[in-house]
């Protein structure tokens, strides 16, 4: 069991991006923000658990369902929002909006607004850490949708060949938009995959953060001595739409129900209370911290400063 | 000065630059053993080893996204695309990735790409082994593109592309590869990327090319000079950004404006100049603006109608004269 301020954090983080993507889905239907979001909702212990795993300077890159991964790394939920609400003091200053944030100084390399656009772009960041002889690794994650894009079979092979470190977090949160996963792919796990390139795997609860962590820890260790990138599946659920406006006909409500039941903060929240780490207490304040950084995130996106015109056409190059 | 074929040039400014830089690496299919299959990296493998030419898998959209991976995290690689119309497979890390990243992560995202290329016809090598793309990459914020007609700027101006922060499309020529011409040393001054090149200076007539096409204006230009007519070809060198001033200026002087573009006819580059003078030079005018292009048809692989199709330096002439009988 890791360190129980270490648990405590992670948990205090998952609700962060609970509330985060909660408060994010409030404000898209009162018409507050505008464009489109992909919420993380069922999936925060992946996020939390890969992220948990790494050291200071080692690289993550997202993709388009990212606010979960960025929170995780260290990023500033405030900013976020700011970004969000299409501010000057937002991550990318209004240009990117949900998708497209990153902290180069957190090792997040960024979101990604085309499925599986990031996979070799990762691939790459972990070719050059190898080529510098520094041991950073590099965790990229996507969904099960990317896992049929020529991208992803493309970078595994040349990530396998070159035996680079580089760890695949695919969340196989069973939908693809609309796309059930057993209607796109034809193999009953993605992880099986691996195999055709030459790169362990592993599957994994992705609803169960303690389990994602240490396959994460493992994968990464593997990596940074350079024995080679896996890739990792997390079994989990999108509790959510796929994005705004999602009203999903192509699932019934009872499956989610079901999933609801395995709500991975709710899990792990059982889990600590078990284990005497959660008390109702500590609980009810890490709660109401977690609500306020989000409270506070709006108020900031909202009384913040719009974009200069001005600058439109400006910095495309550097 | 020294003499070298445009593909030693640019072999020499890849071994230069490997050499001053340990960031750089060159990333491509066959570009090692075999040399890359126009030559250019021919040596290279034994010089600098497999960690600096590395040698990948047929999968052009990934090896693409590996090279941006590895410029935002503090490498230089320079990547080879064997003929430009497989730069179609990577057109998404391109066009989506490498190219907005500044823009929209700001001073923290640097992308110094190099993506090499040659692109057009002459060879008979049939419709997707000779398309010029260019103007894909032109209308593209974000990519800089670099298309030299000379061994000198094929040299200096893949030095100048591989030290810019920014992705650049550096379009070579299959026809121009044998080209033999003087090169400066190593340590002379590079050429400006975003500078046209004045190849023949003349004042009737203002013939805008780039890359064969620069070379078959200038011989064209050369012949007419025998009969007396006296015309100013630019050399445009980088298509974005573009040197919008020198072709003014020298429009300015002349009032004729001829553009010859390999690239098909529609919304090509060679419409994009002539609004520009439109814009900036439209008194000046004293005839029509003319443009020779390829027609907007695949290329077929056959030599004879390949060969009229493409723009040529004796196509190049007729139409010059063509604008002074307007």
């Amino acid at each position: 069991m890791p360190k129980k301020k270490n648990l405590l954090d992670w948990y205090r983080t998952m609700l962060v991006i609970r509330y985060f993507e909660e408060k994010v889905e409030k404000l898209f239907s009162r018409g507050l923000i505008t464009g489109t979001a992909h919420p993380c909702i069922g999936q925060e212990a992946i996020a939390v658990g890969a992220c948990s795993a790494l050291r200071k300077k080692d690289y993550v890159t997202s993709n388009h369902r990212g606010h979960g991964h960025f929170i995780a790394c260290g990023g500033d939920p405030s900013r976020m929002m700011a970004e969000l609400f299409g501010k000057a003091t937002g991550y990318s200053g209004g240009r990117g909006g949900s998708q497209l944030m990153a902290d180069y100084s957190l090792g997040f390399i960024g979101g990604n607004g085309i499925t599986g656009g990031s996979i070799p772009i990762a691939t790459g960041v972990a070719l050059s850490s190898k080529l510098k002889k520094t041991s950073r690794v590099t965790i990229c994650f996507f969904g099960d949708g990317a896992s049929n894009q020529g991208t992803f079979h493309e970078s595994l092979n040349m990530a396998g060949l070159w035996n680079l470190p580089v760890v695949f977090i695919c969340e196989n949160n069973m939908y693809a938009m609309s796309n059930h996963v057993s209607n796109s792919t034809t193999v009953p796990d993605i992880a099986i995959r691996a195999k055709s390139y030459g790169i362990k795997s592993k599957i994994v609860d992705g609803n169960d953060i303690l389990a994602v962590q240490s396959v994460v820890s493992e994968a990464c260790t593997h990596a940074r001595s350079l024995k080679g990138p896996t890739l990792i599946e997390c079994k989990t659920y999108r509790l959510s739409g796929h994005s705004r406006g999602d009203q999903r006909t192509y699932r019934t409500r009872d499956e989610e129900r079901k999933y609801w039941q395995k709500d991975p903060v709710k899990r792990f929240h059982k889990t600590l209370m078990k284990e005497n780490i959660l008390t109702p207490e500590i609980n009810k304040r890490t709660k109401k911290e977690a609500r306020q950084i989000i409270s506070d995130a709006v108020k900031f996106a909202r009384t913040s400063k719009d974009p200069n015109l001005a600058t439109i056409g400006k910095g495309v190059f550097a | 000065m020294r003499t070298l074929s445009y593909t030693e040039a640019l072999r020499a400014a890849l071994s230069d630059e490997l050499n001053r830089d340990d960031s750089i690496f060159l990333l491509g299919e066959d570009i090692g053993l075999y040399g890359g299959a126009f030559g250019i990296t021919r040596g290279l493998l034994d010089k600098f080893g497999p960690e600096r030419v590395i040698d990948t898998p047929i999968s052009e959209a990934s090896f693409v996204g590996t090279a941006i991976g590895a410029a935002l995290s503090g490498s230089r690689p320079v990547v080879e695309i064997m003929f430009m119309d497989f730069i179609t497979l990577a057109v998404d890390q391109l066009v989506n990735q490498a190219a907005k990243l500044r823009y929209i992560f700001g001073r923290q995202a640097k992308c110094p790409l190099v993506l090499r290329t040659p692109a057009g016809g002459g060879r008979s090598y049939g419709p997707t082994h000779s398309q010029d793309l260019t103007a894909w990459f032109v209308h593209t914020p974000g990519l800089k593109v670099v298309a030299p007609s000379t061994p000198a700027d094929a040299f200096g101006l893949l030095k100048a592309a591989i030290r810019d922060n920014n992705p650049i499309i550096f379009i070579e020529h299959k026809m121009l590869y044998g080209l033999r011409g003087p090169v400066p040393s190593a340590s002379a001054k590079l050429p400006e990327i975003g500078k046209a090149r004045i190849a023949v200076s003349g004042t009737d007539i203002t013939v805008v090319a780039w890359s064969w096409m620069a070379l078959e204006a200038e011989i064209a230009a050369r012949e007419l000079d025998h009969v007396g007519v006296s015309v100013e070809v630019i050399d445009l060198r980088t298509l974005s950004p573009m040197d919008t001033g020198t072709i003014v200026k020298s429009v300015k002087k002349t009032g004729r404006l001829l553009v010859v573009d390999e690239g098909c006819r529609t919304c090509g580059i060679s419409a994009e100049i002539g609004f520009r003078i439109c814009e900036h030079a439209f008194e000046y005018l004293v005839a029509p603006i003319h443009r020779l292009t390829s027609p907007d048809s695949p290329i077929p692989a056959s030599p004879l109608m390949e060969q009229a199709m493409i723009p040529n330096r004796s196509t190049i002439a007729d139409e010059i004269l063509d604008v002074l009988d307007e």
